[in-house]
């Protein structure tokens, strides 16, 4: 499988994501630069974190003028899997692919560290063959982290099971303890209506080895191999 | 002589020195050329007050493959690789504004080691603050955490390890310490040496700015408050981020001789060290550099301080496709000038020369000062205190004294800090804050893994500068023993006060004396460092804090370990037994002063504990290793029980036996050279064996389990009591 990653201007996270696909998953990662207008010969596409454009306006909010988010959203509409990581996801929500919003933590300040997430559903290529309730454990590091949408769009969320990941203690009770920024409804991620877009705080790419304190970060990653919708969009 | 006092105070030279220059140059200087004088020849790069004394320091060794003198020093790590690293302050700025003081010190740090061609992997910290009862030193501290957290987490650069110390002496003067790690491929070190005649001279990165203007010679004066309104710079690091990867890109090509960032002293001593280092000249146009506000003239363009700039000297014939790199990274570049036979650094204003003098009159001819250096009669009186005049405490004082120590500041849990940086990028950290004593971080496509610390107890340094310096050393190197390392190469900071005072000169040399030998003992030569004199405020001078940077190699990362005792270990004390209260935390919480003759240092006792912990973590015979610092015995056993929240049980009666039968010598005490290791039990006796035949003092201090701890004698506690003490201590 040929996986891009996409590099904007302040990116960061663009190295591990390589690096999880390369010595993770062991398949064929393609950096892609956002100037470029086309994504080339990939069957599924990681935004990755960082500051992109130095979060300077708001996180995402440059990002997605970037000439390359025309072909993200062609591919995105074509039914390919497209996961946001951290910052990733605030563009991709600026970027009107992901509903909802990326606010300021609530304790105000960056938080880094190991959390516990619940899958919501394995209808996604992120998710497939996952079972529900499976909890991961994964590292988060961001200031802008708290997910929020209004009352009417996060019912559709949960009707049209596009709630992904939800924060949890490691048993999967999801609570405020385990809440790390004040999320809405402890979502961690959320997926277009169709399912093939997923965003998540927790960064997977940064749990592909044990060595680093866990990866469980490559069940979400690894998923995609096996999912039929990358088959499928092709 | 026409130049008048204000003017030379503004520059920060003296009258002779003054006259040192016109002497040289034989002529009066230009205005520019003044300016560009006193920044050179400041303390913060001309090292006129250090300089004799640094030459103490080891600076070669087998693995070393660049020391002092370039941006940051490099060690072989094997694989055709390399370890390039410095420490650098930025004291004084953080002082006035503690965000962007402490962003932009982290920020020049990185570009030291970029500017190598080395790819920054790891960020460190050593910071130092007075009580945070104060709301202004409050202030400076989540100024300053939130601004290393702020450039670091952007530039995405883990920040792994670092120390954090409090005493009313840095009131008003906090010390701000950052250091940077990285690698790089022997064959594509790059120097800071300009070659090729020709050869052009190219500015890229930010526009310049009237920010910082003379910072590096308020850097060297007295009182920080006063003398750095309005010079302290602004980091942007989403532009650091740009520069630094298109640096790295280009410096691929084959078409860049040399690179240095700019950083103190700006232009000035960024064209004066690349002039200096290659025995070149360079020749520079100011009309050429671009700037962000008008009127600028030439004398503020060579003395701007504004960040996130790199000096590149590049060949004719490939300045099209450098600059095509950096226009792809959306950075702008300037050609400003040339690489000249002549061995002058000369600039130009519109063609008009308003600067001539040859390079090494900046760099060779920087007079240096060897002073007089006095033991203060406080410090000395304070070292000869007798701690035993002090009365020992009763078995049931020992809990609650444990409790205050772990919620002193200088003991409790940094994970309100630690939180707040982003240690997880980059996906090498192996072994995180708060999980050992030093930082582990594997370097990709190898078995290999560097294991990095900050480290300095400055109570030690103030009672007893020799045996301080020397702990300083022998503590960072233990640190990154007991996660199985072995200790390479360090980098210092010496942080002190004026040593134009002699008790300040005295501390100085004293300081540097005992690092330097510890260096030589334990084989960690000294690759890079920076100095940081005048550290003054209305309260006096700070305590000397030579700030160590440890780095050490693991060649089987999958060797590491870290503090963390599991139920079942039995936990045993490697080193001399006894511990002592001169100089310790307990004292100094006790009496409300630094107290008492910090403990000695028996260098090879120290190189031998620190061999037998390694030997013993590389055959897989202990499960966890922690040395005892600020706090003692019984601090340190706490704090390898708190990671999996264990209780113990222990018996610590032959360590307060050996501490002259004191209570709180044993427990409180604080000594040298020693290091707790857990070990399952079934292999106590292996441990014991291999401690005895290296000739080092062994000892079973109990056995982990349970919720409580409870020590023979004394009592017991619940590990979550003393947990809750320990994590809010600074919240």
């Amino acid at each position: 499988m040929r996986i891009g990653v996409v590099t904007f201007p302040g990116s960061n996270g663009d190295h591990d994501a390589l690096a999880a696909v390369e010595l993770g998953l062991h398949q064929e990662a393609i950096a892609i630069w956002h100037k470029d207008h086309e994504l080339g010969d990939v069957d599924a596409l990681l935004v990755p974190g960082g500051f992109s454009w130095g979060d300077y306006l708001r996180a995402g909010a440059i990002a997605r003028f970037a000439p390359v988010m025309d072909a993200v959203i062609e591919f995105a509409e074509a039914g390919y899997p497209v996961l946001g990581i951290c910052n990733g996801f605030q563009i991709l929500t600026e970027a009107g692919l992901l509903p909802g919003a990326l606010l300021k933590n609530s304790g105000l300040t960056f938080s880094c560290r190991w959390v516990h997430v619940r899958v919501e559903t394995d209808r996604t290529p992120f998710t497939h063959g996952i079972d529900p309730g499976t909890v991961l454990r994964l590292p988060i590091a961001h200031g802008q982290g708290r997910y929020f949408a209004p009352p009417e769009i996060v019912s559709d969320l949960e009707k049209n099971d596009q709630i992904i990941f939800r924060y949890t203690d490691r048993h999967g009770v999801e609570n405020d303890d385990a809440n790390p920024n004040g999320s809405l409804r402890n979502i961690a991620g959320v997926s277009n209506r169709a399912g093939n877009v997923v965003g998540l705080m927790p960064h997977p790419e940064r749990a592909y080895d044990a060595a680093l304190g866990g990866d469980d970060g490559l069940q979400i990653l690894g998923a995609m191999l096996r999912s039929r919708m990358a088959v499928a969009a092709k | 002589m026409s130049v008048s006092d204000t003017t030379l105070r503004e520059v920060a030279l003296s009258r002779s020195e003054y006259d040192q220059v016109v002497v040289l140059l034989g002529r009066e200087p230009t205005p520019v050329e003044l300016g560009m004088f006193g920044a050179m020849w400041s303390e913060h790069c001309g090292y006129k007050n250090s300089r004799p004394l640094l030459k103490l320091f080891p600076t070669s060794g087998e693995r070393v493959l660049q020391g002092p003198g370039e941006n940051a020093g490099a060690v072989d790590i094997g694989d055709g690789l390399a370890v390039v690293f410095k420490i650098e302050s930025h004291n004084h700025p953080s002082a006035v504004e503690p965000y962007e003081g402490a962003a932009t010190g982290v920020g020049g740090i990185v570009r030291d080691i970029f500017t190598m061609g080395a790819r920054p992997i790891a960020l460190l910290n050593s910071l130092r603050f007075g009580p945070l009862e104060r709301p202004r030193n409050r202030y400076l501290f989540q100024g300053v955490v939130g601004g290393i957290g702020g450039y670091g987490n952007c530039l995405g650069i883990p920040t792994v390890a670092g120390d954090i110390f409090f005493d009313p002496a840095y009131n008003g003067n906090p010390l701000v310490n950052a250091m940077c790690v990285g690698i790089v491929q022997h064959d594509a070190i790059m120097k800071a040496r300009a070659s090729g005649i020709g050869n052009l001279v190219v500015l890229v990165g930010a526009d310049t700015g009237r920010d910082g203007i003379h910072g590096a010679t308020f850097a060297s004066v007295e009182n920080p408050e006063e003398s750095h309104r309005g010079v302290v710079q602004v980091g942007n690091p989403f532009l650091e981020k740009l520069l630094l990867e298109a640096c790295l890109e280009v410096l691929q090509t084959e078409h860049v001789v040399a690179m240095q960032d700019l950083g103190a002293a700006g232009l000035t001593s960024s064209t004066v060290e690349c002039a200096s280092r290659g025995n070149v000249g360079i020749e520079i146009d100011v009309q050429y550099v671009s700037r962000r506000e008008q009127g600028m003239n030439a004398y503020e363009i060579m003395l701007s301080e504004s960040q996130e700039r790199m000096l590149v000297i590049v060949r004719e014939d490939g300045l099209d496709e450098v600059r095509a790199i950096f226009s792809r990274w959306d950075l702008h570049s300037d050609v400003i000038g040339r690489v000249t036979g002549d061995g002058h650094v000369r600039v130009l204003d519109h063609g008009v020369v308003v600067a001539d003098v040859p390079a090494a009159y900046f760099v060779d001819a920087c007079p240096t000062y060897v002073r007089d250096g006095i033991e203060s009669p406080e410090a000395r009186s304070a070292r000869l205190y007798d701690c035993n005049s002090v009365p020992d405490i009763a078995a049931s004082e020992v809990i609650p004294w444990l409790r205050r120590l772990l919620a002193s500041p200088n003991i409790c849990s940094r994970e309100p800090v630690v939180r707040t940086y982003d240690h997880t990028i980059l996906s090498n950290t192996i072994l995180a804050p708060l999980e050992g004593d030093a930082a582990v971080v594997r370097i990709k496509g190898t078995t290999k893994a560097l294991a990095l610390k900050t480290d300095c107890n400055p109570r030690y340094v103030y009672l007893d500068p020799f045996q301080g310096g020397k702990y300083a050393v022998a503590e960072a190197a233990r640190n990154v023993s007991c996660t199985g390392a072995t200790p390479l190469a360090l980098t210092n900071c010496l942080n002190f006060g004026s040593p134009e005072k002699p008790a300040g000169y005295f501390q100085l040399r004293e300081a540097v004396r005992g690092m330097a030998e510890a260096a030589r003992v334990l084989n960690t030569p000294v690759v890079s460092g920076n100095v940081s004199l005048f550290n003054e405020s209305e309260n006096g001078s700070i305590l000397p804090t030579p700030t160590v940077g440890m780095v050490g190699i693991l060649d089987d990362a999958s060797k590491r370990v870290g503090l963390a005792a599991n139920a079942g270990d039995a936990l045993l004390l490697l080193g001399p037994p006894a511990g002592a209260l001169g100089a310790s935390e307990y004292l100094a919480l006790r009496l409300g002063a630094n107290l008492g003759a910090p403990p000695p240092v028996d260098l090879d006792v120290e190189a031998r504990v620190q061999a037998l912990v390694r030997n013993l973590i590389q055959q897989g015979l202990v499960t966890a290793a922690h040395d005892t610092s600020e706090g003692g015995l019984l601090v340190a056993i706490v704090e390898m029980l708190i990671p999996q929240r264990v209780g113990a049980t222990l018996d610590l009666d032959a360590v307060i036996a050996a501490s002259l039968g004191r209570v709180d010598g044993g427990l409180f005490g604080e000594s040298a050279s020693r290091i707790i290791v857990a070990t399952p039990y079934s292999q106590r006796d292996v441990v014991e064996r291999l401690a005895a035949s290296a000739g080092i003092p062994v000892l079973t201090l109990g056995v982990v389990g349970g919720s409580q701890v409870h020590i023979a004698g004394v009592g017991e506690v619940e590990i979550s009591d003393l947990c809750e003490s320990w994590s809010n201590g600074l919240r």
